[in-house]
């Protein structure tokens, strides 16, 4: 590189106009991942096509408008890009400090969920409605908290170069910081957001370098706690019924069977090239439940297809491909530990979900990130987003 | 440019960020590969259960195809009615599921809202009676008597009741021309049950929800003829039903017609006349139980000789089929099949069995004729024979000296075939034979068709049963345990008989051959059977399998398929035999047993042959049966406890001659009174429109027939009433002294069999 180019990367060089700094060889916008942000955008709009599908003939949510969701989920979709954008500004290292900050009021959220102002949607008391048609679903924005927080505790003496690894001292810390919100949720009942809190802890510790004994520590705590739920006969049994049903949709064939079951109709009648848009009988008929949130692929999978279907996946693949590479490539371990949890919340919520629609896991209420409709996920994944952004801007420029 | 070191980077974390990569990849793997084999691989299976999911079919039910008789007169077809229906589809879309349109409708129909909304109310676990349980998407019906005036009214303000719809629709109606009402022949329908609907399913003529399925009779045998084929729409719609597109629809075909060989007239006058029988039979003595005959069921077959085909089908007691249309009622369920209700449900021509005493000396005489025995041989016909100390008396002692095997049948006597059965008995080896025994007694029953069903086209037919070797080798097995345990040697009559049959029940024992040898003991025989057996002897010995269809119409009369009658095979007897036989039974009406039946029977113009049989029952009253038969006709007879042979069936036998061949009172033969002197042949027309054309019948053929027959001869009333009544009880039952002869007769052990019976033989002369 020649010397002009390391003058103006120190950030010294004489002032440019906005767009044209933002624009340069060297530029924020030269520097973004661009795939992440295409692949997350075609997804968000696939989503929208996709929601309205799911809901142009409900008239008995959609108000009257046939468009209603389809036009929310793209203000979603515009809010969560200025919400990256915001984030990618702002930079995950200013972040940091204000990390204290946002955990706390996150917390303070998912608490408020627990009080009188919280209401419950299919079972769990997970929303706080705002008024005018909004509600929140605090949870969603706890899993980003929760990577934060833990990436500043756990990065903190490594950054400083104090320790190559954390210590012991520190993980506890993590986990402490990590369980508080974790155990809320599970009051509401909110399982499905628990495993993904779970999967994170797990996705965050293996990135911070934590000692082998914790990580299999957790493991070996969460599967005997599992058994011991099982065995103890802790849950009832319709409970458990409903929690298999996903493989075995007669034990609960009026509940979570029949929505295995019509998910799976739907996504298996599609073939290689689906039914067409707006054209799956399954959808039109609203044979499945929860169809422009939780059950969103099912639309894909029906009317698209095969190709459909899998577009979604590859483009997850592309998200989830270039936030490892992001983890990898940063310099700071507090970038890492961010990425990697990132990495761990989507890919888990994405299997969760797309697997319980093909019968592959038991169906809990997450979305699919960016595709399903819902303000509060869209906004929480695209701050993420936004944070792997400013990981990779922030990072020092590689040969 | 400037070389930072990447700082924080270890190779610990390295590594597990790549197995973090690695991890995330293959689980977006496994996405992909199960997305694959639901999509591509069992892509194919869940597209056919998507296609069931939300499609729903509304049916247009078809018309059922009429049963005719012979001469096109319709026995069951189907009247219009008006039906007021309402569509749930139509109804839920309104504001107030519709609660308006039929509180409206209520008013217009007399009926109470409250009664409206039930008949419209969705069947459920929760829901009593009256509810719908049938498909949601077809109209249901809240009336089928809707009055003109009021279909009109709905109709014309059709704006008012929307969803409603008042339309003619058909019904099964059982006409009971001429008051033959064939209840049991024609059988009944009632709605298929969830059962059957899955069974059909794949077949290629699957039930529908709203189908009625035919549960008895003709209208069972030929449920699949006379169904037709609904119309079916196919909608598309929505996980709540809502209509969301319609797919295709087929028109409905009408069922096809079904042609009997039924004649509704002669099925009139044998259903009188066996009512007529049994109520007379009620009025006479019996002397062996001291209280009158119950005569509480009976059965008449009249058959086409030459063809096996049922001309008409009686059986007593009855109902009235109309009960089954538009569903049964409970009441009326109780009544056709509790346990007080003597079950009129039966068709006893072909589902009541029982001994049938002398009119089965046929087969025995056959036997005889096949083991060897010369026809014209003389046999002693003494008043008793005795085997190993036990007497088997003739009836009322007789003595007619040494006959011949046509005399034998003439004058039902029992010595006669004792003999001829022990003989062979003990031909047979005794009660331990050696080797295969002939057992041409036995063989001969199963070659007449007995033992067996005759395969005549009505369901549910019973076998009867030829209590041969095996029969008893099984029974025995199936019986002993009980027997043993309740058996003892000197006990009373049932448990000494138990006793014996503990010991050696599965024995075949002189006296149960001798009491078979004259239709008693076990034998079991059927009317249906009997009918076909003296058919078969009348027509040169081909035995039929019954049939009462005659041939299936289309609808629009142009597709015609015959039902041919088929012989079931040939009687085991010769042709010189079999006219001995002829002669024989001719005798019988004419100076043997059943002459006094047939005083004044034109018998050169149309030669009768009879046999007579009471056969004994233990612990009920005797069975009467009578077999008849002419060139063209067999008809068969029998009365549960009501007396003798002649006796008790005779008269009415005789009536249903006279009408099918119009003999008057006088003996006169009237061509235009004869109701059917030869058997309908042709079939009748069906118009292409369906209309047929069919004689008219009068309001009851049997009392008009009564008059005509008495009216152009002359007769007398007073001949009239006298000739067809049973005589006088005190006349009428000398013959059937029973029990207390019966015991004495038969002092020792009973040998002979489980129920103990001997045949009894009319002793009445009308002399000659």
């Amino acid at each position: 590189m020649t010397g002009v180019n390391s003058f103006q990367v120190s950030g010294y060089g004489p002032e440019r106009a906005g767009w044209a700094r933002l624009f340069a060889r060297d530029g924020m916008a030269r520097r973004l991942d661009w795939p992440i942000l295409l692949a997350a955008l075609a997804l968000s709009l696939i989503g929208s096509v996709l929601v309205f599908s799911a809901t142009r003939n409900r008239t008995d949510i959609n108000q009257g408008d046939p468009y209603y969701f389809f036009f929310r989920h793209l203000l979603n979709t515009g809010i969560g890009l200025a919400l990256m954008a915001g984030t990618v500004w702002l930079g995950h290292r200013t972040l940091r400090t204000a990390v204290p900050f946002l955990y706390g009021a996150s917390v303070f959220l998912i608490l408020m969920v627990l009080t009188p102002l919280g209401s419950t949607v299919n079972g769990a008391h997970s929303w706080i409605v705002i008024g005018g048609g909004f509600s929140l679903q605090p949870s969603e924005f706890v899993k980003v908290t929760i990577i934060l927080g833990m990436a500043m505790l756990l990065a903190a003496r490594v950054d400083a170069g104090d320790k190559q690894y954390p210590d012991h001292r520190t993980v506890l810390q993590a986990l402490g910081l990590a369980a508080v919100p974790a155990l809320i949720v599970l009051l509401m009942p909110d399982l499905g957001s628990v495993m993904v809190m779970v999967v994170i802890v797990l996705g965050v510790l293996l990135a911070s370098g934590a000692s082998n004994r914790w990580i299999f520590g957790l493991i070996g705590t969460g599967t005997a706690g599992a058994l011991a739920v099982w065995q103890l006969g802790i849950l009832d049994e319709y409970q458990i019924n409903r929690f298999a049903a996903f493989a075995n949709p007669e034990l609960d064939p009026a509940g979570v069977g029949y929505n295995t079951n019509q998910a799976r109709i739907a996504i298996g009648s599609g073939g290689l090239t689906g039914s067409g848009l707006f054209q799956g009988s399954q959808t039109t008929g609203q044979f499945v439940p929860e169809q422009q949130t939780d059950f969103v692929f099912t639309v894909a999978g029906e009317e698209l297809g095969f190709v459909g279907g899998g577009l979604i996946i590859v483009l997850l693949g592309v998200v989830l491909w270039r936030a490892c590479r992001i983890a990898r490539e940063t310099s700071d371990l507090y970038g890492t530990i961010v990425a990697a949890g990132i990495v761990a919340w989507f890919a888990f919520q994405a299997f969760e979900n797309i697997g319980m629609t093909l019968g592959i896991m038991p169906v809990t209420g997450l979305p699919l990130p960016f595709v399903s409709y819902g303000g509060s996920s869209m906004f929480a994944v695209w701050v993420a987003v936004g944070l792997l952004q400013s990981i990779r801007v922030q990072r020092p420029m590689s040969a | 440019m400037t070389n930072i070191p990447e700082t924080g980077r270890t190779p610990r974390v390295q590594i597990r960020l790549i197995v973090i990569q690695v991890l995330v990849l293959s689980l977006l793997g496994t996405l992909g590969g199960r997305l694959w084999y639901l999509q591509i691989r069992e892509g194919a299976e869940y597209a056919k259960e998507a296609s069931g999911n939300h499609v729903q079919q509304v049916v247009q039910p078809a018309v059922r195809g009429s049963i005719l008789d012979a001469r096109g007169v319709p026995l069951a077809d189907n009247e219009t009615r008006l039906v007021v229906s309402a569509s749930r589809t139509e109804l839920m879309k309104m504001k107030d599921d519709g609660e308006a349109v039929l509180t409206k409708l209520a008013g217009v129909l007399g009926m109470t809202p409250k009664e409206v909304k039930e008949k419209v109310r969705l069947c459920d676990a929760e829901t009593p009676q009256p509810c719908w349980n049938g498909s949601p998407y077809q109209p249901i019906p809240i009336t089928d008597e809707a009055t003109p005036r009021q279909a009109l009214q709905i109709r014309e303000r059709a704006e008012d009741f929307p969803g409603i719809t008042a339309e003619p629709q058909a019904v099964r109606r059982y006409p009971s021309p001429g008051k033959a009402n064939t209840a049991q022949v024609l059988g009944y329908l009632s709605p298929v049950t969830d059962e059957e609907i899955q069974q059909a399913q794949d077949t290629d003529s699957p039930f529908l929800r709203s189908d009625q399925v035919g549960r008895s009779g003709l209208e069972r045998q030929y449920d699949k003829a006379l169904r037709g084929k609904a119309g079916v729409t196919r909608y598309e719609v929505d996980n709540l039903g809502r209509v969301i597109g319609q797919a295709e629809s087929d028109a409905a075909q009408p069922g096809s017609n079904l042609v009997t060989s039924i004649d509704a007239r002669v099925q009139r006058v044998a259903e009188y006349e066996l009512n007529e029988a049994m109520k007379e039979a009620r009025k006479a003595w019996d002397r062996n139980t001291q209280e009158r005959y119950k005569a509480d069921a009976g059965a008449v077959v009249v058959m086409e000789a030459k063809t096996g085909r049922i001309v008409a089908m009686a059986s007593n007691p009855t109902y009235d089929p109309n009960a089954w249309v538009g569903g049964i009622s409970a009441k009326d369920y109780r009544k056709l099949t509790g346990k007080s209700s003597n079950y009129p449900l039966l068709n006893r021509a072909i589902q009541g069995q029982a001994a049938p005493g002398s009119i089965f000396k046929v087969v025995s005489t056959a036997a005889a004729v096949q083991a060897g025995y010369d026809f014209d041989g003389r046999y002693e016909c003494s008043s008793a024979y005795s085997v190993g100390g036990q007497v088997f008396k003739n009836f009322e002692s007789q003595n007619h000296g040494a006959i011949d095997l046509g005399r034998a049948l003439e004058v039902s006597c029992d010595t006669v075939y004792y003999r001829l059965a022990h003989s062979e008995w003990k031909k047979d080896g005794g009660i331990d034979p050696k080797g295969r025994p002939n057992d041409w007694f036995y063989k001969a029953a199963h070659q007449f068709g007995l033992g067996k069903e005759t395969g005549i086209d009505l369901p549910n037919e019973v076998t009867g049963r030829v209590p041969d070797r095996e029969w008893k080798q099984r029974y025995w097995e199936a019986n002993k345990d009980a027997w043993c345990r309740t058996g003892k040697k000197d006990g009373d009559y049932v448990e000494r008989i138990s006793y014996e049959n503990c010991l050696e029940g599965n024995k075949m024992r002189a006296g149960d051959e001798i009491n078979y040898s004259i239709g008693q003991g076990d034998t079991l025989v059927t009317p249906i059977q009997m009918a076909g057996i003296y058919a078969a002897i009348s027509n040169g010995g081909t035995l039929y399998a019954p049939t009462v269809g005659k041939a299936v119409i289309s609808p629009d009369g142009k597709k015609v398929t015959e039902i041919k009658p088929k012989a079931n095979g040939r009687l085991p007897v010769s042709g010189q035999t079999l006219a001995q036989m002829d002669e024989a039974l001719a005798g019988v009406a004419t100076r043997g047993t059943a002459a006094w039946r047939f005083g004044g029977w034109p018998q050169d113009e149309i030669p009768m042959h009879a046999k007579t049989g009471t056969a004994e029952v233990y612990g009920k009253q005797t069975t009467s049966w009578f077999a008849t038969y002419t060139d063209d006709y067999a008809i068969v007879m029998t009365i549960s406890q009501g007396g003798t042979g002649s006796g008790a069936s005779g008269p009415a036998v005789r009536n249903i001659y006279d009408a099918l061949y119009g003999v008057s009172d006088d003996g006169t033969i009237e061509p235009r009174n004869a109701l059917l002197p030869t058997p309908q042949k042709e079939l009748p027309k069906i118009q292409t429109d369906g209309s047929i054309t069919a004689p008219k019948l009068p309001k009851d053929v049997a009392k008009e027939q009564k008059a005509k027959q008495k009216a152009p001869g002359g007769a007398t009333e007073q001949q009239q009433a006298a000739a067809a009544t049973v005589p006088s009880p005190e006349t009428g039952n000398r013959q059937t002294r029973r029990r207390g002869r019966a015991g004495r007769r038969r002092g020792g052990p009973r040998l002979g069999s489980r129920r103990p019976g001997s045949s009894r033989q009319e002793s009445r002369r009308t002399q000659s």
